[in-house]
């Protein structure tokens, strides 16, 4: 039996709708991720399995119950807000302490695992610290060990990191994943950040407007996005207009704007006539200055437009012969070159067949 | 910009000395062996001793703390519970009926609360209808100190008790309650302060039995005036001071106010 | 969720009834008043003609009436009052914005460290008794202080006979000025505060000398926190009573003095009623019109907000 199962929600706000009939499963130890753009309906979704919004139909069901009407108090779920929450007058050991308060544990318990817990998130120094004296990566170690310590069903994490500048949050995203490995309590998380949720989920839901475009493993929503929003969103991609000329058993013959036709791996949902996009990820292209004829690859002759530079990749634009642009990404191998080809300069581009993927739209 | 500085800080200091200088002048005077409040004679506390010994002064003050601590204690507790209404549920009407008093001109409130008591009521007019119309104004000002300290604060946090499995009363009493407290205490301390020193309200709603010390000290100015005058208002200044003071230590915001 | 709707009625119905009770129906039986006769002896006469013992109807005027608005329109003396009591209560807020301004901006400008303190410097005279800060006046102003010696000097040299500074409406008007200059000083100063310090650099930086640098880029953003004081000011000024009581003569006396009159001295509630509910659309014309303009100003000029 899944974890948690959403079957069906939809949410309005008078005529916006937040989330529209979004069903899913979680399984239990996950580590889940809803991804998305802001207003995409992730925030609301959240709420919802949290308790401090109502669907307005659907059902939510924990471990097989339906918890849809109940107050968020007495789900087994709790939160670690985008502020972190922390009460303001009560110290870190007494924030930590809360939960166990609310959920009636005896008070000479509650210190034993309280102490404990400072402990495992390394703040025994600042037990007695006030949250403003505390910095945000600790504010946060604080509001995961409050919402971790007396082991709910199900965490949930709004944009936890999104007040933390860069390195830290590198540092806290590992910090994370053994975390969550530890405990082995499933934790859905919230971003709008595409390299958070790749680095961290073991499941990712792409939500676009209210509705879930894709669930999958992240290294799937990277290599076979299943519709445009979901390719665009996710890393770079070039796309371009293309049409099904022709498909049989294995192939497929597309006209693509620009390119003219090409065949790749047959994609079993499309039908002749459909009208589309294919995308292709610009590291799947390797750019030489030579020709190379290959049954399983497509090579077109272009000119080098310009590059960007940023340390461990850098980024061709290239026009093509036709006038079709494409982005290509080499990795900087040799140190202290910073490109390998200069504006104007005559290359090839060559992509495997099997790296483009056909969009419908 | 030294040079606009120092021009600036000249006309400020010669306004704060404005503000200042006449109610010195009171002070000094309460001491002055003179009766006549024109120059400096000799140093006495002969003024004191006589406004102590002044029975319907001490039975006015009496009653100016009697209807002071009724009336804050009633306000305070309408006020934060407005405050915590409007600020939670977005109110539209209960803000205007608070607010309107705060701002209007005090002579209006004062008449209409007279006419109500008498005709519609059939109230004598005493302590009672002056607590109530002290309260009415006050509610409006607590109810704006408890608004701003929330306003103040990171809302997530009420969330995150509920979320933590906190009822709704639990989150009340262990998060909310501590954290607005300090601005209750200031609101308290203010009504306090705003009832003790209310002349016009209470100057139409008190009738004609108890005395009550705003109005005594008017009638004193109007009458005769002895430094008795100046002797009580120094006394009262020292205490209004004090308490405002307090209610600065605990409610920063205060000194935003408005 | 029903116990959402329950706390909400639970915390806000209290206060909303004292309210509803204790302040909007004293307005509504105000304004009726204005529409009814007055009694013989002071108070109303009855809405409805009374009976006596003997089941007789009593005489005498009852029920409902425009004459205490007839009276007040009847006689240009009030209107002469009110407009008396309007130029006081524009004179007071400009004098008010003049001291007030210098003051304002050198705390806004101070150190962080001492605007709190200098703030409450402001506040605590206006925490002592509002007679007292009356009466203070009556002391300076009086005919035998010093301050009036002197001035009387002065006139004397230059060949005029004396005055007498209390009783007069230059009296009234420090009154007020000094009664209510913290409310023009506390919201400028909030305004104020909030200014960025780099727009005056950026003026600067192009050219712009220390008026204009003023004129152009202070004065504007200030407006809101001018009208917040201004209107602070204004309004209770309007309907005050005591300054001109205590230190005012017998010719300076303004609407509130007037309705005071009608409800302890002359004992005519009617008439009481309509001075009131005109100083009533008097208040809110003004900040119908405050409002107004500073709306009209938002739209004008991108400044910031207060």
């Amino acid at each position: 039996m899944s974890l948690l199962e959403l079957r069906n929600l939809t949410r309005r706000f008078d005529d916006f709708v937040a989330v529209d009939n979004v069903s899913l499963t979680i399984a239990k130890g996950e580590f889940f991720t809803l991804l998305g753009p802001s207003g995409c309906g992730k925030t609301t979704l959240l709420r919802m399995i949290a308790g401090f919004d109502t669907p307005d139909s659907g059902r939510i069901l924990l471990d097989g119950n339906d918890i849809t009407q109940v107050a968020p108090e007495k789900r087994p779920i709790h939160t670690v807000f985008q502020s972190y929450a922390l009460f303001p007058h009560m110290t870190v050991a007494q924030n930590i302490a809360f939960p166990l308060q609310m959920a009636r544990v005896a008070p000479d318990k509650i210190t034993g695992r309280v102490n404990r817990v400072i402990e495992e998130v390394r703040l025994s120094a600042f037990a007695q610290r006030y949250p403003h004296e505390l910095s945000g990566g600790q504010k946060q170690r604080v509001a995961l060990a409050r919402g971790l310590i007396n082991r709910p069903r199900l965490l949930l994490l709004d944009e936890p990191l999104g007040a933390l500048d860069a390195k830290l949050r590198e540092d806290l995203q590992r910090e994370l994943i053994n975390l969550q490995k530890e405990v082995s309590i499933t934790f859905i998380f919230v971003t709008h950040s595409q390299d958070e949720a790749l680095a961290l989920s073991q499941r990712i839901a792409v939500m676009n407007q209210g509705k879930v475009e894709q669930i999958d493993e992240p290294s799937i929503i990277y290599s076979r996005p299943v519709s445009r929003f979901v390719a665009d969103f996710i890393g770079k991609i070039n796309l371009l207009g293309a049409e099904v000329i022709q498909i049989a058993e294995t192939t497929m013959v597309l006209q693509v704007e620009s390119l003219g036709a090409i065949s790749l791996p047959a994609n079993k949902n499309a039908k002749t006539g459909d009208q589309g996009v294919i995308a292709i990820r610009p590291e799947q292209i390797s750019v030489r200055n030579t020709h190379q004829h290959s049954e399983t690859t497509h090579s077109f002759a272009g000119k080098v437009l310009d590059f960007l530079y940023v340390g461990d990749v850098t980024t061709y634009v290239i026009e093509l012969a036709n006038g079709a642009r494409l982005e290509a990404m080499l990795a900087n191998a040799t140190p202290g070159v910073a490109r390998f080809f200069e504006v104007d300069d005559t290359v090839t581009v060559t992509w495997p067949a099997t790296a483009v993927q056909f969009l419908k739209e | 910009m030294k040079q606009s500085n120092l021009l600036l800080w000249l006309m400020a200091m010669l306004v704060y000395a404005f503000l200042y200088i006449p109610l010195i002048i009171v002070v000094v005077y309460s001491f002055n062996d003179s009766r006549l409040n024109a120059e400096w004679v000799g140093f006495t506390f002969d003024w004191y001793d006589k406004l102590f010994r002044n029975e319907e002064m001490l039975i006015a003050a009496r009653n100016s703390l009697i209807i002071a601590v009724s009336a804050s204690v009633l306000a305070t507790t309408l006020g934060t519970m407005a405050g915590l209404a409007i600020h939670r549920y977005r109110l539209k009407v209960l803000p205007v009926l608070a607010f309107i008093p705060v701002a209007m001109p005090e002579i209006l409130l004062g008449v209409s609360l007279l006419l109500f008591f008498l005709q519609v009521l059939n109230m004598t007019l005493g302590l009672i209808s002056v607590i109530i119309a002290h309260t009415t104004f006050s509610i409006g000002f607590v109810a704006i100190i408890i608004r701003a300290r929330l306003q103040g604060m990171d809302e997530s946090i009420f969330e995150a008790a509920r979320d933590l499995g906190a009822t709704p009363w639990q989150t009340f009493r262990l998060i909310t309650l501590p954290l607005i407290m300090p601005a209750i205490i200031a609101g308290a301390l203010m009504s306090f302060t705003l009832s003790i020193d209310d002349f016009v309200i209470t100057f139409f709603t008190k009738g004609v039995g108890e005395p009550i010390l705003p109005i005594q000290i008017y009638t004193m100015i109007k009458i005769a005036v002895t430094p008795e005058v100046n002797a009580i208002s120094t006394l009262l200044m020292l205490l209004t001071l004090a308490l405002i003071m307090l209610a600065t230590y605990f409610d920063k915001t205060i000194l935003r106010w408005r | 969720m029903h116990r959402q709707n329950l706390t909400k009625w639970l915390t806000s119905l209290p206060p909303m009834l004292f309210l509803l009770v204790f302040f909007v129906a004293p307005s509504l039986i105000m304004i009726v008043t204005s529409f009814r006769f007055p009694g013989e002896f002071g108070g109303l006469a009855p809405l409805s003609p009374s009976e006596t013992a003997a089941g007789e109807v009593a005489s005498g005027p009852h029920g409902l009436t425009l004459e205490a608005y007839r009276f007040f329109f009847s006689d240009t003396l009030y209107a002469e009052i009110f407009l008396k009591s309007f130029v006081v209560a524009t004179v007071s807020t400009l004098i008010c914005l003049l001291l007030a301004y210098p003051l304002a901006l050198l705390i806004a400008r101070s150190d962080k460290r001492y605007r709190n303190l200098m703030i409450l410097l402001v506040i605590l005279p206006f925490a002592s008794n509002f007679l007292v800060r009356i009466y203070a006046w009556m002391i300076i102003l009086g005919p035998e202080s010093a301050l009036n010696h002197f001035v009387n000097n002065l006139l004397a040299l230059a060949g005029f006979p004396p005055v007498m500074l209390l009783f007069s409406p230059f009296a009234v008007l420090i009154g007020m000025v000094y009664v209510h200059l913290p409310f023009m000083i506390l919201p400028l100063y909030t305004n104020l505060e909030k200014h960025d310090p780099v727009l005056l650099d950026a003026a600067q930086d192009l050219g712009a000398n220390r008026w204009q640098r003023f004129w152009r880029v202070t004065w504007p953003q200030s407006l809101p926190g001018v009208f917040s004081g201004a209107v602070l000011v204004f309004i209770p000024v309007l309907g005050m009573f005591a300054v001109p009581d205590i230190l005012g003569g017998t010719g300076d006396i303004l609407i509130g003095n007037l309705i005071k009159d009608q409800f302890l001295g002359t004992r005519d509630w009617p008439f009481g009623s309509t001075l009131s509910i005109m100083l009533m659309l008097a208040v809110i014309a003004t900040t119908g019109l405050a409002a107004w303009l500073a709306r009209a100003r938002a739209t004008v000029s991108p400044s910031s907000s207060t």
